[in-house]
């Protein structure tokens, strides 16, 4: 047992400076890019403290639109909290800013969370809970290094692997005439081997990942339901083995998050029995929220080459398609 | 982009540091008595002061080590992140260390060659993979 608790401690410590050195980015960041004319700290550590509380589900109906609704309640305040301490900000950077909170807040809520478990563990001198959180340490470490390294991505805008699907329909829609469509997403229309493609991503450059399935929804009613196919393009968790980069295909909606979006997808394609097809680019956990890698960014066009080649295996020439780029936009305009 | 860490969790406690020189200073005036009692003809004695000395030297030698260590654990390691810039005219190509406020699709300085407007098209990080066996 002390062997176990001295290994513990030892994550911890590490955790403690990671989650020590986000906060410091973060500050150091807002004081760099908002100019604020007070010291941002205290706000700062406020923000990591902040916590939701997810809606309740003993009457499940309906859970999806009050989850819709506190998340929105939740970003409207985060993003006036940061627009608070940088006043000096533009929206990209508010945008970039706020991601590189949120990255610090994860940070931050890890490092209570394992500490919480470990004093207990001393505290009580119970096996079994310091036992549980030294077999699952190696998982969080290698998350809580990945939000270290999102962290400096976000700081600087880079894009990271989680923008593979909008690298995807970025490249797509280079070019094009855009418009804005809700919320935070833009659409072009492209004419792809002989059919026409409504391109959605998220707005770019800042970080965001826009509200995809409001997106597709509103193209969908604006065509009545004469949608031949959907396909959507996202990063996806590899297994380990397995390459980085590897594009697969599959159907469904690919999207992540909390869920409400792919709800959203799923209620209008079955509205219209409209078919939906998805193209993932895998990559792992840190790779998802770290500055993107070679592997990655290489994926992108054969993720095109696969998107062409399932047009024209499941579309006719002249039918519209939509095609949506989910993932984080950071570093990645349109 | 990289900084030095001056965090609680990387500082080396002074009192640590204080034992540890403490050990190294007692540990070498014994092996330096060990080399006086050789002299003398205390062959026993000095054998003792050696043997001492040279664990003391171990010993203080690798907790500084081992201190050292778990700080250099603990740096978080920036990638390099290299933005490539290219004109859409030419075909002309640069590659460069990336820059705040780079984004893919921004448009850049004119193009050496033709004068045109050149893009950010690519902006990734590379990774040197550690074989396995």
């Amino acid at each position: 047992m002390y062997v176990m608790i001295r290994e513990v401690e030892g994550s911890l410590y590490k955790l403690k400076y990671i989650k020590d050195e986000g906060r410091k980015t973060a500050i150091e960041t807002i004081k760099e890019i908002g100019k604020p004319q007070a010291d941002p700290t205290a706000r700062v550590d406020r923000f990591l403290e902040y916590f939701t509380i997810s809606p309740q589900s003993l009457d499940p109906a309906g859970v999806v639109w009050k989850l819709e609704h506190i998340l929105d309640v939740r970003d409207v305040r985060f993003k006036d909290e940061v627009k608070f301490m940088t006043p000096a900000a533009d929206e990209i950077q508010v945008n970039n800013l706020e991601n590189t909170l949120e990255a610090a807040m994860a940070l931050n809520y890890i490092y209570k969370v394992i500490r919480h478990y470990y004093l207990l563990g001393k505290k009580t001198l119970s096996l079994y809970i310091i036992m549980q959180l030294q077999m699952i340490l190696p998982l969080i470490m290698r998350e809580a290094e990945a939000y270290a390294s999102a962290l400096k991505a976000f700081a600087y805008g880079q894009p990271i692997g989680d923008g593979a699907g909008a690298l995807v329909a970025a490249k797509l829609m280079y070019g094009h005439e855009k418009r804005k469509i809700p919320k935070d997403c833009v659409v072009a229309t492209v004419p792809i081997e002989g059919r026409t493609a409504y391109v959605i991503k998220a707005e770019g450059p800042g970080g965001n990942v826009g509200k995809v399935g409001d997106g597709i929804k509103t193209i969908i009613e604006e065509n009545e339901g004469k949608i031949a196919t959907i396909i959507m393009i996202d990063a996806a968790m590899k297994l380990e083995g397995e390459e980085i980069g590897e594009v697969a295909e599959g159907v469904g909606a690919a999207i992540g998050g909390p869920g409400v979006d792919q709800f959203k997808i799923e209620e209008s394609i079955l509205k219209y029995r409209i078919p939906i097809n998805a193209v993932i680019v895998k990559e792992d956990i840190g790779d998802a929220v770290s500055p993107m890698r070679k592997e990655i960014f290489d994926a992108v066009d054969k993720t095109i080459e696969r998107i062409k080649q399932v047009i024209l295996e499941k579309t006719k020439e002249g039918d519209k398609v939509i095609i949506a780029g989910v993932g984080n936009t950071i570093g990645i305009a349109q | 982009m990289s900084r030095t860490p001056q965090n609680s969790a990387t500082k080396i406690s002074s009192f640590v540091l204080i034992i540890i020189f403490i050990g190294l200073a007692l540990s070498l005036s014994a092996l330096m008595v060990a080399l006086a009692y050789f002299g003398s003809g205390n062959e026993v004695l000095a054998g003792y002061f050696l043997l001492v000395g040279f664990l003391g030297v171990a010993l203080s030698t690798y907790v500084l080590f081992q201190t050292r260590r778990r700080i250099m654990r603990l740096k978080i390691e920036v990638p390099p992140v290299t933005t490539t810039i290219e004109c859409r005219k030419c075909g002309f190509k640069s590659v460069r260390e990336f820059q705040r406020g780079d984004y893919i699709f921004k448009e850049v300085e004119p193009c050496q060659k033709c004068n045109d407007k050149m893009l950010i098209t690519a902006i990734y990080r590379e990774v040197k993979e550690k074989l396995s066996p």
